[in-house]
């Protein structure tokens, strides 16, 4: 399977390389719109020491927390929100013809190697910020679990995109909001960071478990909204059901496909 | 090899129910070569999509290759082959012979048998002048005959067409029936044909189904078919009349 994915990946950036100018630009773009993110924050932080009780090297450390998975999903999986094109091309007809899941076909389709510049960059962000702060090395276990945490939620949350279309192909923004804004669930008062392009915000504002409650434990904070202690630990178990919710749903996606005219 | 049991496929479109397909009952034997005609919107395309496994029957069972398609789609993939004269399943912005070396790998064929049958397609399918050429920059015919060669590389035992010979010229035309003849009488690959194109019918079916509002409307050789309609001398002229529902 991995080496199937692998494959696909490879065959993509070969077709993707067939495009050279649009592939500089698309690199180019991408590292200015993550700099643009993290321009932000540090202009923010200019103006103040503090925002809701959060220094700068903290929100740089939630944001590039959740960047780096989030990152890592918009490039190898966010193909799956593409569903509802498929459908209506009917391309989705010679994806479902070949032995190799459609999750799998549909992950790498058109998969992009300039999105990987942005994992670079996030993760440097995420770096600077470990450094800064001086985590304390008992709860330095815990920043892989959250990072792999927050790809398995992002990555359920784009399945669920995905699965959505089968039924809404009308619809695909409906399930955009649904993965590039799933930041509006969260509680953190972050408005200030509001802005239309990409979904730059949801580096800072994700799902609680993506980096929010974890973030806390690393951090040694309390949370100020008050939950318990046990939380920050939750995200595993949270990512795995919602993995699971996930894949249930794909499947009868797939099943419940109507396939188009002829 | 190919069964289908009071097969039906209905759709919910605004709130009514439309039967694209309804009690569809047919046998293919392993070898045979079959045409499947109908006018547009008959339920061709809903019965071929069926035969994979892409959609799920509502009522009825349909068997091929002695699986059912829609639970077992990814297993029955390595034994059925399908083409869609009407979209490609190669990789647009690549060379033909990449596609092929990927499709080799998604099916887990043999590197050795991969070999020596892609050399055997490129004989009998011409492909070699065109073979490292992108596919975005090939003709219809050549595209049309690379994505015949991506149907056959695993050596299916069965071979779906949908229109496969739509929008080609007649020097395409021929050498893609030839080449289907070829495949059905030395390899036994059974083959099931949906076309437009009466030629294709006349030339390569011993058996024609056809369906219409859903349901088969004929079944039996092509002088069967013929001899539905005693006064007309063509087989156009045989299927308008089907077609039409003028026998009824």
């Amino acid at each position: 399977m991995v080496r199937t994915y692998l494959l696909l990946v490879w065959t993509w950036t070969r077709s993707a390389a067939a495009y050279p100018a649009s592939f500089v630009m698309m690199t180019l773009f991408g590292f200015i719109t993550a700099a643009i993110d993290v321009g932000v924050i540090l202009v923010v932080f200019a103006n103040t020491t503090s925002l809701a009780g959060f220094s700068r090297e903290e929100v740089l450390f939630l944001y590039g927390a959740a960047s780096v998975s989030f990152t890592v999903c918009d490039t190898f999986v966010s193909n799956l929100d593409r569903v509802s094109q498929h459908i209506k091309a009917g391309t989705l007809d010679t994806i479902l013809i070949r032995p190799v899941s459609p999750w799998l076909q549909l992950a790498t389709d058109r998969f992009n190697p300039t999105r990987i510049g942005r994992i670079v960059q996030a993760g440097l962000v995420l770096g600077y910020a470990i450094a800064a702060l001086g985590i304390d090395p008992r709860r330095a276990w815990m920043i892989p679990v959250m990072v792999i945490t927050g790809i398995v939620i992002f990555a359920a949350l784009w399945t669920l995109a995905g699965a959505a279309q089968f039924l809404l192909t009308d619809a695909p923004e409906v399930v955009n909001s649904f993965t590039y804004g799933s930041q509006q669930l969260n509680q953190y008062p972050l408005s200030i960071y509001a802005r239309d392009l990409v979904a730059g915000v949801t580096y800072v504002l994700p799902l609680a478990f993506i980096n929010w409650q974890p973030g806390l434990y690393v951090l040694g904070r309390a949370d100020p909204f008050g939950t318990p202690e046990f939380m920050r630990f939750l995200g595993p178990a949270v990512a795995l059901v919602l993995a699971l919710v996930a894949g249930f749903a794909w499947r009868q996606g797939v099943r419940h496909y109507r396939s188009t005219g002829s | 090899m190919i069964e289908l049991d009071r097969a039906g496929r209905s759709f919910k479109v605004r709130g009514k129910v439309v039967h694209a397909v309804r009690d569809l009952t047919f046998t293919v034997q392993p070898g045979e070569f079959v045409g499947y005609l109908g006018p547009n919107g008959a339920g061709k395309s809903t019965t071929i999509k069926m035969l994979c496994g892409i959609l799920t029957p509502t009522t009825g069972t349909v068997r091929v290759a002695g699986l059912e398609p829609s639970r077992r789609r990814t297993t029955l993939a390595r034994r059925i082959g399908v083409v869609f004269g009407q979209r490609t399943t190669l990789w647009w912005d690549l060379p033909l012979s990449d596609s092929f070396e990927l499709i080799r790998h998604l099916y887990k064929v043999e590197r050795a048998t991969f070999r020596a049958r892609l050399d055997e397609l490129t004989e009998t399918l011409d492909l070699g002048s065109f073979l490292r050429t992108p596919v975005r920059q090939l003709s219809l015919g050549q595209r049309m005959r690379g994505d015949l060669a991506a149907a056959l590389l695993h050596a299916p035992d069965v071979l779906v067409l949908d229109e496969p010979t739509i929008g080609l010229d007649v020097v395409s035309k021929a050498g893609i029936r030839d080449f289907l003849l070829r495949l059905n009488a030395e390899r036994g690959t059974t083959v099931l044909l949906t076309t437009h194109d009466l030629g294709d019918i006349e030339r390569l079916c011993r058996r024609v189904m056809l369906i219409d509002h859903g349901r088969l409307a004929f079944d039996g050789t092509l002088d069967d078919l013929m001899a539905t309609a005693p006064g007309q001398s063509s087989l156009e002229e045989v299927v308008t009349r089907l077609y039409t529902g003028a026998n009824q």
